[in-house]
């Protein structure tokens, strides 16, 4: 074997490059996560530690176990789609332990123009309206209830 | 040794009683959420969106969203009569706080809420390089937070541009779908939230969600199809001018 | 723009991360001239665009920790690499090419200086000549044989490893649908002819100033060949990029009306100013004049070392029109932004230049650990017998 005897460094070249993977691949075994490749090219994990989240809106269904009445007022009216938290705010807190957390009182006169107050690119057959010249500056729940905000015989206050 | 029955009596107990250690270890969605069963997207219905961004807010407040960033936004077009192409668009702090009156009622105006679109063949978990980014069996494409890089190769491959770099963890965020409200059979933030009923979380795998239906009975799209990403949030009336 | 588009993602660091790369490469092209292609013009330069490419290699993974939000987690791309990223693949190539291609050719060329240096110096730097023989002290005829043929066989496997190293940071960029600025096949083409263009100028700036600085007689028929293959490569770089450009102003696509505003406006001075007019047809035509005008020793080399110099402002501004260029327009191509690059921020400016001079400190360092011009050729000469 004469041609080897000349190309020893090479080999020791190649013992060195060889220690380095072999290396490499017993630091990888103790690095990847366990739960890696469960499901996916991803840490399996991952995906009950995202929806381990705290949830901050409680939900209209959650709302309506303990509020009836608003429920029964509503659910007639024009808002009976409207969420409660999209007006009261997020309210998870308040129905895990109700007496700890209280909901704040809304302040109609910027709430309600949020989603009533005239914009040309609303659509047209969306009930909105120039504030500043509606009922002449009047607060909106003046006049609108807001669990039942039409005028009419039974739903104005 | 063979193994008799009094080794068994010994070990049975000793391996449950591992066995839950095991699974203690690993935590788990809602007991009875099913993954495979579910494929998630959303309907957006935009005759509906009146802008009032219920669903911005909503999204924030839910899942601490940076402000300057937004996972999901509204956006407001102007079309005038003769430059479908050159639309007018404008999207005030993602219209956190809605939007002020129009500047020119005429044309057509109209609003468009925008979010990740959890693409069944996304681009930006194809260059993620590590699988920090990845679809969940159930359809919702999520970030794993505790092992992204940060080197926003997502960020750039996104068409819809909904990602972006959360400033105080330097990784990656965009839209979650909620995954944490959806495996608990709750409905995602901003759904909740819209007063118009213009969003609508959809469920593509249960037969008995409304969406099947609308998809049959409406002029549906999704956003920039002919970059193949099957977008799974679809919208109900979309103009051509919206880009 | 759309809400979470304003702000840019890849700062001048990715900016430079590709120039660095292809200084690389195209400094290991040059080499190879010699090599493979039996350039014998080119020779003197063999070993110092050896060294110049590791320096840059060394480098270029810099600017990539110190732009990504967790570097200390950058590891995990060797760990689960996702094999449909580009840029997870690019690690693994950027490693093959440091240790199978450039390591492994300058250890196998540099070799008997390294032996006979470790038995004739003292002190840390014999330390270090010792553990580079490997324990290894043989530089029979044989020896010397079998290393010159692994090494042709390395250069041989190496060119197109230059090719995939820089080819791959273009696909990294030409790869992304979602960006026509970026989204072409043309662009890892481009980036390698524009690497190459750049790493020829490199090397040739750097052997007329070393050849000065050691007041040495310089090679004319040296550097007239490197400046040739300079202008040679240059044709067919500009060529590819006004390909690119007349494409697009003849399809006019959806992108165009709004990539055409922006380098008319946004990128008015880098584009056209400096990476066309300044940095790409001004020394195309100082060099093309070389070639056609008989000129004088002295003219000659005034007009390599302008061309070499613009050349490289040229191609870091094309890396800057395409890194930043991508990124000041809104994917919906109705608006713009702006790149506010920080100063003393840790992907500011002050990193950058910082970044750009470390190569060349490295470079000294191994100038003086492996010295190129012991002998200006690469046979052995005849050295008195060691043990």
């Amino acid at each position: 074997m004469s041609a080897f005897k000349d190309a020893g460094h090479l080999f020791r070249l190649l013992g060195v490059f060889a220690a380095g993977l072999l290396l490499f691949l017993i630091v990888r075994g103790f690095l990847v996560p366990r739960s890696f490749g469960e499901y996916g090219h991803y840490r399996g994990n991952a995906l009950a530690e995202i929806a381990a989240r705290p949830v901050n809106y409680a939900g209209h269904a959650t709302c309506e176990g303990c509020h009836t009445d608003v429920f029964d007022k509503k659910k007639d009216g024009k808002h009976a789609h409207v969420n409660c938290e999209a007006c009261h705010g997020a309210l998870a807190k308040h129905a895990d332990d109700p007496a700890s957390v209280t909901p704040q009182k809304l302040d109609a006169a910027v709430l309600c123009v949020r989603c009533h107050e005239a914009n040309a690119a609303k659509p047209k057959s969306f009930p909105q309206v120039v504030s500043a010249d509606h009922a002449s500056g009047v607060v909106c729940d003046t006049c609108h209830q807001p669990h039942s905000p039409a005028i009419a015989a039974g739903g104005a206050k | 040794m063979k193994l008799t029955r009094r080794h068994l009596l010994l070990l049975l107990p000793a391996a449950g009683a591992a066995w839950k250690y095991v699974l203690a270890g690993t935590p788990e969605a809602a007991p009875d959420y099913n993954r495979t069963e579910h494929w998630w997207g959303m309907l957006i219905d935009l005759p509906r969106c009146i802008g009032c961004g219920n669903c911005v807010r909503a999204c924030q407040t839910e899942n601490d969203v940076p402000d300057g960033y937004f996972r999901t936004w509204v956006e407001r077009y102007h079309v005038s009569d003769y430059d479908i192409e050159n639309p007018d668009v404008d999207s005030p702090d993602g219209a956190k706080s809605g939007f002020p009156p129009a500047k020119d009622p005429s044309g057509k105006n109209f609003f468009v809420p925008k979010l990740c679109n959890h693409c069944a063949d996304s681009p930006c978990t194809q260059v993620c390089p590590v699988g920090a980014t990845f679809i969940s069996p159930d359809g919702v494409v999520l970030v794993d937070k505790t092992y992204c890089l940060g080197c926003r190769y997502c960020v750039q491959a996104c068409p819809y541009g909904c990602r972006f770099i959360n400033p105080k963890t330097d990784t990656a965020e965009k839209c979650t779908l909620c995954y944490h409200r959806i495996t608990k059979g709750l409905t995602t933030a901003c759904c909740e939230n819209c007063p118009t009923g213009a969003r609508q979380l959809a469920d593509l795998k249960n037969p008995k969600d409304p969406i099947h239906e609308f998809l049959k009975t409406h002029a549906v799209q999704v956003l920039k199809p002919y970059m193949a990403t099957h977008a799974k949030v679809f919208y109900n009336g979309l103009d051509g001018s919206v880009r | 723009m759309y809400p979470n588009e304003v702000e840019l993602q890849w700062s001048v660091l990715i900016v430079l991360y590709p120039f660095l790369t292809g200084l690389v490469a195209g400094a290991f092209i040059l080499a190879s001239l010699e090599r493979v292609f039996n350039v014998e013009a080119v020779k003197p330069t063999y070993r110092l665009a050896l060294l110049t490419a590791l320096a840059f290699l060394l480098v270029a993974p810099m600017p990539l920790q110190l732009h990504l939000g967790h570097p200390e987690r950058s590891f995990e791309m060797y760990l689960t690499p996702h094999r449909s990223s580009a840029m997870a693949m690019f690690g693994f190539v950027y490693l093959w090419y440091l240790m199978a291609v450039l390591v492994l050719e300058i250890w196998l060329d540099y070799r008997r200086d390294i032996v006979l240096l470790s038995q004739s110096s003292t002190g840390l730097k014999r330390i270090i000549y010792k553990v580079l023989t490997l324990g290894s002290s043989n530089i029979t005829e044989r020896a010397l044989h079998i290393d010159e043929r692994t090494g042709w066989l390395i250069t041989l496997v190496g060119i197109p490893s230059a090719f995939l190293l820089h080819g791959y940071v273009g696909f990294i960029f030409g790869s992304i649908k979602a960006n026509p600025w970026w989204s072409t096949p043309l662009m890892p083409v481009v980036f390698l002819f524009s690497a190459m263009v750049s790493g020829i100028a490199a090397v040739m700036l750097l052997y007329m100033l070393l050849t000065r600085v050691r007041k040495e007689p310089i090679d004319m028929r040296c550097v007239d060949t490197i400046a040739r293959y300079l202008f040679y490569t240059f044709i067919i770089d500009f060529t590819l990029e006004m390909l690119d450009l007349i494409h697009r102003i003849y399809e006019s696509d959806e992108s165009f009306r709004s990539l055409d505003f922006m380098v008319h406006t946004k990128l008015y001075v880098s584009h056209i100013l400096v990476q066309i007019v300044l940095g790409t047809v001004t020394p195309i035509a100082l060099l093309g004049m070389t070639q056609i005008l008989r000129l004088s020793e002295a003219a000659r080399k005034r007009i390599y070392a302008t061309a070499g110099c613009l050349t490289l402002i040229g191609i870091f501004a094309m890396r800057w029109n395409v890194v930043i260029g991508g990124q000041l327009f809104s994917k919906s191509f109705l608006g713009y932004t702006t790149y506010k690059m920080g100063l003393v921020a840790r992907e500011g400016l002050l990193t950058a230049i910082v970044l750009t001079v470390l190569p060349f400190v490295i470079l000294w360092v191994l100038v003086k650990l492996l010295p190129p011009w012991s002998e200006g050729k690469r046979t052995p000469i005849t050295a008195p017998a060691h043990g």
